[in-house]
């Protein structure tokens, strides 16, 4: 918790106080303060799911805060909408930009507010502001090119140009170095300085903590939700922004499991490239749970979809118990006995309209149908067995997935790839949105498998959960792996030093 | 949860309720409506749109529509003429031809959806177009007629007191719900419609899914269209103009998600008859046509209103 500072001499553009915001079941923000400078730019650090996103959607309007404080040059709101935002000069630069590919630049900038002539729009005077613009930032956009021809980075600073149009102060940005190319990162980095000249404020959220370091004034840290510290950029360095972005006591909550590696490698990557990761090399041995950690687009997913066939790899080689592989479909990896549990439960996972009992089927529907006629005999046994092997809580069968908890979606997904035989499994993100009890069983079933000589290759961003499930873990950053640790070497500001790519002190 | 499950339940046959007033309304308003006869009429009136639909079914069931059904119906009644009358082919040679096109003329359809992309309204409303000319090309313009005596009687033949179409449509019917209730890729439809992502994630040929829905909406189309031959006892080059839309009302008023993922043959059987007493009942109470196509049109959008606004209240 952090006292709230006054503002005796109107400094603040922007004061977040008592911040707090309750979802059913999970607190997302607790009691977090924060107050921006005119002309400053404030980073916003912390790990996934440490709340940043969720902090500044209070500004936006687009979340409502349980309760706390927003206070915008001195004005008081308990709440914001998307409008009132507007007319407080707050304008938020997301990740996915708000532009319409077919229109022009001009076009785009002026969206909803277009210069009229009459009821015609005014393409020449929109053209002509749009240079103006453009002009200021210092950028070279054509303002009739197409919103579809620009650059990513170029699109971005239409929306920067947008906001300074619309006379915001405060300009928020979520993560948007992500998408850019590192002399896109420059130019951006210029549009910042300059803005901040102009006496506009700017909160920058950024994974990068290089980027921070050159770029901000004050660095303030988020962690679980909470507040944890306001930093001044020159007096402090990186290694104590990981230090407290991830200094939290490891809680012993995870179930023991024998150690269940044997000697044979069950797949092995040399030099695999595409879908965004380059030349991964790894092996992973029947038994083994390794864990992938990383940063949000670390490449970590993109890997599992390369191995699974639902993405291509460009070049390398992907070898599964000794012979080397290309699946071209999952249905292809799934026949290898590779299967993957997709970090969106909903829209990859499981097929929500249909049954516990079509949901463990399908994959094997054909494997016990007889002329195409599905046994109904084998495919309620089927469900039947795993339902009681993995605890799936239901009334029925033929429940719907759609009405179970996140949890028990889970393990509906889990039973089907082991009604498939599966031998690796992939995990993304297995325990997002579920509640802790559940998540304590899923890392149960997880030690089932490898003891019953499965073998789990672990996508997490939960630093806890990759520490306390893994044998081994390997960081990727940037479509690369950027480190490799054993049991013994794990530690919380290794792992986040090599998520963030930053290279030893 | 149990009177849930009720309502549910009878949420499920509401489109048999709205059968059972209808049928009931027109017998009190015209007394002939219910004679075993006319009863007859109207189940051998819609059996084309009965058999067209069961295909059109597992097309809308996979998130796909099919507009070239009426186009399908019109060069398989063109091609089997023109085979017994120009070609003097047998009949059973002409009607298997034609129905391989048919069959033909779907796999295209999977083609342009499933391998190239193109959005299903616009492939399908591209081979409609497509082969509506191509019918016209084939018999010049020109109604073909005069084949065999014997080929009557697959469309206006009877067993007993039952018309033979009537015996084709419920077996259509049957084939339709042991294929979505019985075998493996009748589940496969459901899971692409539901979610065609994660039917792929799982393991589902999405591709070859698509390919064969499209190929079977093709064959049944084409049987109606060789029923409609035999009934009509000529090919006319606007045999199966507009069917489409009369097919495609029956499957969505019985109960199929536009959307995908949801709907079962048993109402849309309801659906079909439903459009068959409409259109019979207002036929007898001497409304004209011009109306009767207002009145059905109103009650596509009653259907399909009733079912969205549901939705959006479940979504709020």
């Amino acid at each position: 918790m952090k006292s709230v500072v006054d503002n005796m001499n109107g400094e603040y553009v922007l004061q977040l106080q008592h911040i707090r915001k309750e979802y059913p079941g999970v607190v997302a923000l607790k009691d977090v303060s924060l107050e921006v400078k005119k002309g400053e730019i404030l980073a916003l650090i912390g790990e996934n799911g440490a709340g940043k996103s969720t902090l500044i959607k209070t500004c936006s309007g687009a979340v409502i805060p349980t309760s706390g404080k927003i206070i915008v040059n001195g004005k008081e709101f308990s709440s914001m909408t998307p409008q009132l935002a507007a007319e407080n000069g707050i304008a938020i630069i997301y990740q996915e930009f708000n532009n319409v590919k077919g229109l022009s630049a001009a076009e785009n900038l002026f969206l909803g507010n277009p210069i009229r002539k009459g009821i015609m729009i005014d393409k020449k005077a929109m053209e002509r502001e749009a240079e103006k613009a453009f002009a200021q930032l210092n950028i070279k956009i054509n303002p009739k090119t197409l919103a579809s021809d620009l650059t990513v980075g170029f699109q971005q600073m239409v929306e920067i140009a947008k906001a300074i149009q619309q006379n915001a102060k405060i300009l928020i940005m979520d993560e948007p170095s992500a998408p850019l190319t590192s002399s896109e990162v420059e130019s951006l980095f210029k549009v910042c300085e300059l803005l901040k000249s102009k006496g506009v404020s700017i909160i920058y959220i950024s994974h990068r903590l290089e980027e921070i370091m050159r770029l901000s004034d004050r660095i303030v840290v988020l962690r679980d939700g909470e507040y944890i510290k306001t930093l001044i950029t020159k007096e402090t360095n990186v290694d104590e922004l990981i230090r407290l972005m991830v200094g939290r006591d490891l809680k012993e909550s995870y179930p023991p499991r024998k150690n269940c590696i044997r000697d044979e490698v069950i797949l092995e990557l040399k030099n695999v490239t595409g879908n965004g990761d380059k030349d991964i090399n790894l092996k992973i041995r029947k038994g083994e749970v390794l864990g992938l950690g990383g940063l949000v687009g670390a490449g970590r997913t993109e890997l599992a979809q390369m191995i699974f066939g639902s993405a291509r790899k460009t070049s390398g080689q992907i070898i599964f118990k000794g012979k080397e592989i290309n699946p071209k479909s999952p249905r292809e990896a799934i026949d290898l006995g590779i299967a993957l549990v997709p970090e969106d439960r909903k829209r990859h996972g499981a097929l929500l309209g249909m049954s516990i009992k079509n949901n463990i089927n399908m994959p094997t529907y054909k494997r016990i149908s007889k002329a195409s006629v599905i046994s109904s005999k084998l495919e309620r046994e089927t469900a039947e067995k795993y339902k009681e092997q993995l605890l799936i809580k239901t009334p029925s069968l033929n429940q719907l997935v759609k009405n179970l908890s996140g949890g028990n979606q889970q393990k509906v997904i889990l039973a089907k790839w082991l009604a498939a035989n599966s031998e690796l499994i992939i995990f993304d993100e297995p325990t997002r949105g579920i509640d802790v009890g559940a998540k304590f069983e899923i890392y149960k079933l997880i030690n089932e498998l490898v003891e019953n000589g499965k073998t789990v290759l672990l996508i997490s961003s939960e630093m806890e959960e990759l520490m306390g499930m893994s044998d081994r873990i390997i960081v990727l950053a940037e479509g690369c792996i950027t480190g490799e640790l054993q049991k013994d070497e794990f530690d919380q500001d290794t792992i986040m030093r090599m998520a963030s790519n930053v290279k030893e002190a | 949860m149990k009177s849930n499950t009720i309502v549910n339940q009878i949420k499920d046959k509401a489109i048999w309720i709205v059968f059972l007033l209808m049928f009931i309304g027109f017998s009190i308003a015209s007394p002939r409506f219910l004679s075993t006869s006319n009863l007859f009429t109207i189940a051998r009136q819609v059996s084309m749109y009965g058999i067209a639909a069961v295909g059109m079914t597992f097309v809308i069931l996979i998130a796909g529509i099919d507009l070239s059904a009426g186009s399908v119906i019109t060069i398989v009644n063109i091609v089997a003429a023109y085979l017994m009358v120009n070609s003097k082919f047998s009949m059973v040679t002409a009607t298997l031809v034609a129905l391989l096109l048919a069959v033909a003329i779907g796999l295209l359809n999977g083609f342009l959806v499933s391998t190239i992309g193109i959005p299903a309204i616009i492939a399908t409303f591209a081979t409609q177009t497509i082969f509506a000319g191509a019918s016209y090309l084939i018999c010049g313009g020109v109604p073909i007629y005069g084949f065999d005596e014997r080929y009557k009687v697959i469309g206006q033949g009877y067993v007993g007191p039952v018309p033979v179409p009537v015996i084709i449509m419920v077996i259509c019917f049957a084939i339709g719900s042991f294929i979505l209730n019985k075998t493996y890729f009748g589940r496969y439809f459901y899971a692409v419609g539901g979610n065609e992502e994660a039917s792929k994630l799982s393991g589902i040929r999405v591709g070859a899914v698509k390919y064969l829905v499209y190929a079977l909406a093709g064959l049944f189309s084409g049987l109606a269209g060789i029923v409609m031959l035999s009934r009509t006892n000529s090919a006319q080059p606007t045999a199966g103009l507009g069917y489409e839309f009369d097919v495609i009302t029956c499957v969505v008023l019985g109960g199929v998600s536009v959307a995908g993922g949801f709907g079962k043959i048993s109402n849309v059987v309801a659906g079909v008859l439903i459009i068959g007493v409409l259109t019979n009942g207002m036929v007898l109470l001497n409304v004209s046509s011009f109306t009767q196509m207002i009145v059905k049109g109103i009650v596509l959008i009653l259907a399909v209103g009733f079912d969205c606004l549901q939705k959006k209240r479940v979504q709020n």
